[in-house]
């Protein structure tokens, strides 16, 4: 299947070709989420699609497979891509040395991309290093003190989850002498209960815990999300945090190890619900939106990481379309504290006031994310909180899910403050006349994903639904992954 | 002491780099063009050529390699190597029907691996040369302040 070989081509291919002529726009991104629409239908009509890198025949060569799951990751990539790349034509209007920004953005859509399609367990940590670099390389576009210092600790705190990566790969690789993750699958199942499959599992939870910012190890994410410019903001929140860290994961402990239930889960489950606690109370706490939406994710996050940790199958969906959620409705927070700051200059919500009135599409658009991601009905946000706190009751975790319900309210309370402060109440003196106006571009990418955030919950479409249900079953087939791979 | 105001290191110094640097060069050459045949190859010759645009830029100061190759110069060819690694990928299978990155050309020996090479080496000599580059000039900016 030649098709899955140009998500990663193609981005690589324009990363470089705009460094030569500069001027070029991002059309190519547009491509690739008309691609992985295009795959969805061929995964659901076919199941498991493979592509081999050269030739070579599976366990020898580098693979690419698309399952439910690859496709359901892709297609939110790539849309919160194409919206944010429609956003930022206008918004990076402000700052020097654009082509460095898209160069780098579309390295960055290559390493995701890549880390979604790689079936191989070394090309995934290739991928998640491309990723990452040019992630560090953007978070410091400002060049401002703050933004370098921002971009140091996560080159940091990401260089050591790389290392317990690649020393878990190495590790694995000694064990099973393959590196192609469906003959892993095969070998690991054939030798159940091994310590070295346990310790390996620790050091993927810890290498990719850090790159999902679950909570003990979450310290990088506020600084270098509220000093990467807001489009990048966006990316990262969206879909880079649950690409690098919650993709990764579930890939490696649900079909490699093929393991749903044990200490790892449990530890998975704690650390989600630390996270979801830490992340509400501490985002409580701040006045700049931007460390606020920051300090959200952390806990979202936290919340997808608790669905994978009781492991049903409702869990799963539920938390793979909290991803979805999550992904519409951080995004879209990101880009209006974006046109927030554009329009007014500040991001201080002690500074700001009564915007509805000047730029009321951002007052809209806002309130569908805030109520989307704080769980109220008619938004997608609810159901995926539901399903992810009824599986949790069924698995009998009573504590955890009366503690999810409650930072549930609190991220509903921090919404609010964040709505009332900015949006309603008085106009403040200094913005009364000067504030400037906001691009079609960029109210274009608003409301495309505010419409995505009410669509997910209005109505379970039936595509929605059989994608998401295609997605679980890839995670729930466990090493039976493996054997569909080696088939082909 | 001819040249003791002009920036760089002294007389022996630059003696010796003028004797050693092109020999480096197509020390580093030879060994790109020889890497599907032996040890070496793309990664290792590009790091020798880079080396010793580097070792004359040290003896003689940075403005001497700035002149012929500067930090702008520098990010294109890399881009170039990096495009032309791409292209020879899917030349493979959009013209032949082949997978990515399968060679359908016989050269005469090794077929597409040593072109892979001579681009490999294009894309890290300039890349790392345009490392250190950046390295150099930003520390020279902040002594400025």
């Amino acid at each position: 299947m030649k098709l899955l070989i140009f998500f990663s081509l193609i981005p690589l291919f324009t990363a470089f070709l705009i460094v030569l002529l500069g001027r070029l726009r991002n059309q190519a991104v547009l491509l690739v989420t008309a691609m992985s629409v295009y795959l969805m239908k061929i995964v659901n009509a076919s199941g498991v699609v493979i592509y081999k890198i050269s030739g070579w025949s599976i366990p020898l060569g580098v693979c690419l497979v698309a399952d439910g799951l690859t496709v359901f990751m892709l297609c939110i990539v790539n849309l919160v891509a194409l919206l944010v790349i429609i956003y930022s034509c206008q918004y990076m209007r402000g700052f020097t040395d654009k082509w460095k920004f898209y160069s780098l953005f579309m390295l960055m859509l290559a390493g995701m991309n890549g880390i979604i399609i790689s079936g191989d367990l070394f090309n995934l940590y290739i991928f998640l290093e491309v990723a990452s670099i040019a992630a560090y390389a953007l978070v410091a576009f400002g060049i401002e003190p703050e933004d370098l210092e921002a971009s140091f600790k996560y080159a940091i705190m990401g260089a050591i989850a790389s290392v317990f990566i690649l020393l878990g790969i190495a590790l694995l690789y000694s064990y099973t002498s393959t590196l192609n993750m469906a003959d892993i699958a095969l070998i690991v199942s054939g030798n159940p209960g091994s310590v070295l499959v346990s310790f390996v599992s620790v050091l993927f939870l810890a290498g990719f815990g850090l790159k999902a910012a679950l909570v003990p190890f979450h310290a990088w994410l506020p600084d270098a999300h509220s000093s990467a410019p807001s489009p990048v903001s966006a990316m990262l929140s969206g879909v880079f945090v649950k690409t690098l860290g919650l993709y990764a994961l579930s890939r490696v402990f649900f079909n490699l190890f093929s393991i749903s239930s044990g200490k790892v889960f449990f530890a998975l489950m704690f650390f989600g619900v630390l996270s979801m606690v830490v992340g509400a109370l501490l985002a409580m706490a701040q006045t700049d939106i931007k460390r606020m939406l920051a300090y959200s994710t952390i806990s979202q996050v936290g919340y997808i990481a608790f669905a994978f940790g009781v492991g049903t199958p409702l869990a799963i969906a539920g938390g793979l379309f909290h991803i979805l959620n999550h992904a519409a409705s951080k995004s879209l927070l990101f880009l209006n504290a974006g046109a927030i700051e554009h329009a007014t200059g500040t991001r201080d919500i002690n500074k700001l006031g009564g915007l509805n009135q000047k730029i009321p599409l951002v007052g809209f658009t806002s309130l569908f994310g805030s109520m989307s991601i704080s769980g109220v009905p008619p938004f997608g946000g609810f159901w995926s909180k539901l399903m992810i706190i009824t599986a949790a009751v069924q698995a009998g975790h009573i504590v955890f899910s009366i503690v999810a319900i409650l930072v549930s309210v609190l991220t509903l309370v921090y919404y609010l403050k964040f709505q009332s402060f900015v949006f309603f109440g008085k106009l403040r003196s200094g913005m009364k006349e000067d504030l400037k106006s906001l691009h079609f571009g960029m109210k274009f990418s608003m409301v495309v994903l505010a419409v995505i955030c009410l669509l997910t919950g209005m109505v379970f479409l039936p595509q929605l639904k059989l994608a998401l249900d295609s997605a679980v079953n890839a995670l729930l087939v466990g090493n039976g992954y493996g054997a569909a791979v080696i088939i082909q | 002491m001819k040249n003791k105001e002009a920036p760089g290191m002294s007389l022996i110094v630059k003696s010796v780099t003028r004797l050693t640097a092109g020999l480096i060069l197509i020390y580093g050459i030879y060994i790109v063009f020889r890497g599907h045949i032996g040890p070496g190859g793309g990664f290792a010759g590009g790091v020798i050529i880079a080396l010793s645009l580097v070792h004359l830029m040290l003896a003689f100061g940075k403005d001497v390699v700035l002149k012929r190759l500067d930090e702008a110069r520098g990010i294109i060819i890399s881009s170039l190597g990096a495009l032309a690694f791409l292209i020879l990928g899917i030349v493979g299978f959009l013209g032949f029907k082949a997978p990515f990155l399968k060679e359908r050309f016989e050269h005469f020996s090794a077929g597409l691996i040593p072109i892979y090479d001579v681009v490999i080496g294009v894309l890290v000599s300039s890349g790392l040369f345009i490392t250190f580059l950046a390295l150099v000039l930003l520390t020279g900016k902040r002594e400025k302040k």
